[in-house]
């Protein structure tokens, strides 16, 4: 059966990469599956799977996604109506949360528990944004991690953020990664997932978690 | 724990690179997307394309590179070069670029570094800082900004405007010391360390690498998050892959995933 992933365009960049990620995963995966960029809520409605990334600050891509007539609907139609199986990337990650608290205070989906906060390393050498590659910490075993080796000595995830999904539930955080203390880098909730880090741009480790999840089936 | 950051280089112009890349037998020596690809193959961290391009307009093939980089590369990039308008991240942020750099129009007009920070979020505006050391033998070291290749300067403190430029919401500096670019005798590790250390985000040291000692030097001395050099590795003096061992073996966090050699 073919299957098809809708990657969801609202104005954020770094969405070639993205979509050549999946296609390649689709690819190599074997199974026929489609993936699709687009600003279209119909188009969502019908896919199979739902990637919603996200670079910027918070309230512009959450007005951003907004701008789009019937897009949020669809999304709650589809994800938590639904159930079907669903990324979020970076600061569509971040949109799972309750709130976002760059550049004022914005609401998110309200999908996991939390705010996004600003990321305070407890050494004050440490830089932010928390720029660049780092190895996972897992706190709950999710499948989209499976055949990936995480822990100091595990593949590296890229980074780039300066805030991050401070959970109020520890069941919904999947992974998190070491910078001056213990940072938000995954979240999970039934068929809902979320990356702080950019699969899209992690290579070996990134091109496998894609892969994982075109075949999750939550 | 956070790795320190190898960034090659490309200095990209009508969309050739200038230098074109000689440590793998490439069809064409000179396609960026080719040298983009050879260097995530060999473990680079990121990947930096300067658009040196002296025409406004012909711009549109620097997309093209971007573009086509961006769907064969699953690693980060940053592009500068001749940015000025938050028009002109934008379209380099939807082909593919995950960073912008920004040099001169941040040194002409500073709001332009919140607007753009405002509008697509401060980790992926990186403000270029060209600087140059004015203060004569036993004064107290100064630097100052330079435009123009390093050939203008503008009698602005670079410390200062580090300062100005990452309360604006600069989310990264790209720190070149235009006394050593071209150079090989390393980088300006006291203007590096000077600046880092007053400004809460990465720096990225860049100018004047010769030997992979020097890496080293810019993260020990100059405090750099990351270190960039561009002849080294397209010369094929080095490998990537030894450069990070070496990094790795003074002691330094690094990235050995797919490059190789104890981890």
């Amino acid at each position: 059966m073919i299957s098809n992933v809708a990657i969801i365009d609202y104005g954020s960049g770094n969405l070639h990469s993205a979509e050549k990620a999946f296609a390649r995963a689709a690819r190599e995966g074997g199974t026929g599956t489609t993936v699709t960029l687009t600003s279209d809520p119909e188009v969502v409605r019908k896919a199979d799977r739902i990637v919603l990334p996200g670079v910027g600050a918070f309230a512009d891509c959450k007005s951003g996604l907004l701008a789009i007539d019937g897009m949020e609907e669809v999304l709650i139609e589809t994800v938590i109506g639904a159930g079907r199986p669903f990324l979020g990337i970076c600061v569509g990650m971040q949109l799972m949360a309750e709130r976002g608290l760059e550049y004022g205070e914005t609401p998110g989906f309200g999908w996991i528990g939390g705010d996004v906060m600003r990321i305070e390393p407890a050494d004050p050498m440490l830089k932010v944004p928390h720029m660049g590659w780092n190895t996972l910490d897992v706190v709950n075993p999710h499948p989209l991690l499976e055949g990936i080796p995480t822990g100091p000595d595990g593949l590296h995830a890229y980074f780039v953020h300066s805030y991050h999904l401070h959970t109020t539930n520890a069941a919904q955080c999947v992974a998190t990664t070491d910078y001056g203390g213990a940072v938000t880098a995954m979240v999970g909730r039934d068929n809902m997932a979320g990356t702080q880090f950019h699969p899209e741009k992690s290579q070996t480790l990134g091109l496998k978690l894609i892969a994982n999840f075109m075949k999750w089936a939550p | 724990m956070l790795k320190t950051r190898v960034i090659p280089c490309l200095d990209v112009k009508d969309g050739r690179v200038v230098k074109g890349i000689q440590f793998v037998d490439l069809i064409d020596a000179g396609d960026p997307v080719e040298a983009a690809i050879a260097y995530d193959a060999a473990g680079a961290d990121e990947l930096c394309f300067l658009d040196i391009t002296a025409s406004h307009e012909d711009r549109g093939i620097l997309l093209d590179v971007v573009t086509r980089t961006a769907e064969a590369c699953f690693m980060p990039l940053t592009v500068g070069g001749g940015v000025r308008t938050v028009d002109d991240i934008r379209t380099l942020l939807t082909a593919g670029a995950d960073k912008v750099s920004i040099n001169t129009a941040a040194v002409n007009d500073r709001q332009f570094v919140a607007r753009a920070a405002e509008k697509f979020g401060e980790q992926c505006i990186v403000v270029a800082i060209d600087a140059k050391q004015v203060s004569d033998e036993g004064e107290q070291p100064r630097w100052e900004i330079f435009t123009h290749g390093g050939r203008k300067p503008t009698g602005i403190d670079a410390l200062e405007y580090a300062h100005e430029v990452v309360s604006l919401g600069a989310g990264e500096l790209l720190l070149t010391s235009m006394d050593r670019d071209g150079t090989k005798s390393g980088f300006d590790n006291a203007l590096t360390r000077a600046i880092s250390d007053a400004v809460a985000v990465p720096v990225i040291a860049s100018g004047g690498v010769g030997n992979l000692d020097h890496l080293i030097d810019g993260v020990r001395e100059g405090h750099a998050s990351a270190v960039l050099a561009a002849s080294i590795f397209h010369f094929g003096t080095y490998t990537i892959g030894q450069a990070k061992r070496h990094m790795a073996a003074a002691g330094l966090a690094m990235r050995l995933d797919g490059v190789g050699g104890a981890s």
